[in-house]
């Protein structure tokens, strides 16, 4: 205590830098923050699944109405030949539009997209998938939306990666983008195929 | 110049009213009471069961609007888990169970009370952290004080003697 007056100047000089780095260190954050969320690896209303690594629940579904597609069930996605991406859309999710090129390109490469039609009227998700293309192998409609619940699901769309022991493997919730496919979903493919 | 400032003002007078009254409308949403479910289609003929229904969805988080609770939202997941919610209720499932069903889908962030564990411990623990801090902090600057107090300036011989004239009542 009695070198008190001894460290005087330099504890002014910290109370004047003290600020000024949390300063600093906010606006770093804040700045991090913003990139992540104009590159899309930072998402504040995003909510981790609670259904990772747990088996997909039971559940069967109806066909869409005049899809003529087949109808999706859990047996359908226990014990197939490879992953598969569960989607679920709607025509009145202005995201889903945005994703849907990406299903396309999936499907193009020959990985199972199967397509559930959330909350929506058969006539509405027909004409949706008539104006951009149908990348589903198999297609079924929740229109009460409650096999969506027993997902996890909180939003269209989203999209599921299922391993071939029917095991949730990743979930996306919002729309599909190149990068998001680049980065996790391909990556995740080759590792679990 | 006088016109445009005045017909300006005239333009946006209806727009600042019509933001009060959004204003007021966000502020008479936000309390909970009046927001709680209003469609009397959705709530459960047995008062005793809607209540408990009621205690059930308040501490369910709508994961749409992330802030607020089943009951308080207006939106299309909220309404379908406060009729989950219903259903289960008058099934006789107990309020555990119930929470527990939504929580198996949603996990911890459905919860809008955290559950203890190993990942919550700091959010559970920083009240007591930053009232321990700053206890501490009290507690060092007293005892800094109490070891050496400020010194008593001695006052000058001329400021003495000023003083003591003051005291004479002999000066000013």
């Amino acid at each position: 205590m009695s070198e008190a007056s001894v460290p005087r100047p330099s504890r002014r000089r910290l109370l004047l830098l003290a600020p000024l780095a949390a300063a600093a260190a906010a606006g770093a954050g804040f700045y991090a923050m913003l990139r992540g969320l104009s590159t899309g690896s930072y998402d504040p209303k995003g909510v981790p699944s609670a259904l990772i690594g747990k088996p997909v629940p039971d559940f069967t579904l109806p066909p869409l109405e005049g899809a003529d597609l087949p109808a999706l069930s859990a047996a359908d996605l226990r014990g197939g030949e490879r992953p598969v991406l569960v989607n679920f859309f709607a025509s009145w999710c202005v995201p889903c539009v945005i994703e849907h090129p990406m299903l396309m390109r999936l499907a193009k490469q020959g990985v199972p997209v199967f397509g559930v039609a959330y909350k929506d009227k058969p006539a509405d998700a027909l004409g949706f998938l008539r104006k951009h293309g149908t990348p589903y192998a198999k297609l079924a409609a929740d229109q009460p939306g409650r096999v969506a619940i027993d997902w996890g699901l909180y939003g269209v769309p989203e999209s599921y990666l299922i391993d071939r022991q029917g095991i949730i493997r990743w979930r996306w919730a919002g729309p599909l983008t190149e990068d998001t496919l680049t980065q996790e979903l391909l990556p995740l493919l080759k590792r679990t195929a | 110049m006088r016109r445009v400032l005045a017909a300006l003002r005239d333009a946006a007078a209806p727009a600042l009213r019509a933001g009060l009254g959004a204003l007021a409308a966000a502020w008479l949403l936000a309390t909970p009471v009046l927001a709680a479910v209003s469609d009397p289609a959705e709530m459960l003929r047995d008062p005793a069961q809607e209540e408990r229904a009621r205690v059930i969805g308040r501490e369910l988080r709508c994961m749409v609007c992330q802030n607020q609770s089943i009951e308080d939202s207006d939106a299309e997941l909220a309404r379908d888990l406060r009729r989950i919610v219903r259903e289960q209720v008058s099934a006789g499932r107990s309020n555990t169970d119930i929470m527990g069903y939504l929580h198996d889908r949603y996990g911890d962030f459905v919860l809008l009370r955290p559950p203890v564990k190993p990942e919550t411990y700091l959010l559970w623990g920083t009240p007591v952290i930053a009232l321990g801090l700053g206890l501490a902090m009290i507690v060092a600057m007293r005892r800094r004080r109490a070891a050496n107090p400020a010194p008593q300036p001695d006052l000058s011989a001329a400021e003495r003697a000023r003083l003591r004239s003051i005291e004479d009542g002999s000066g000013t």
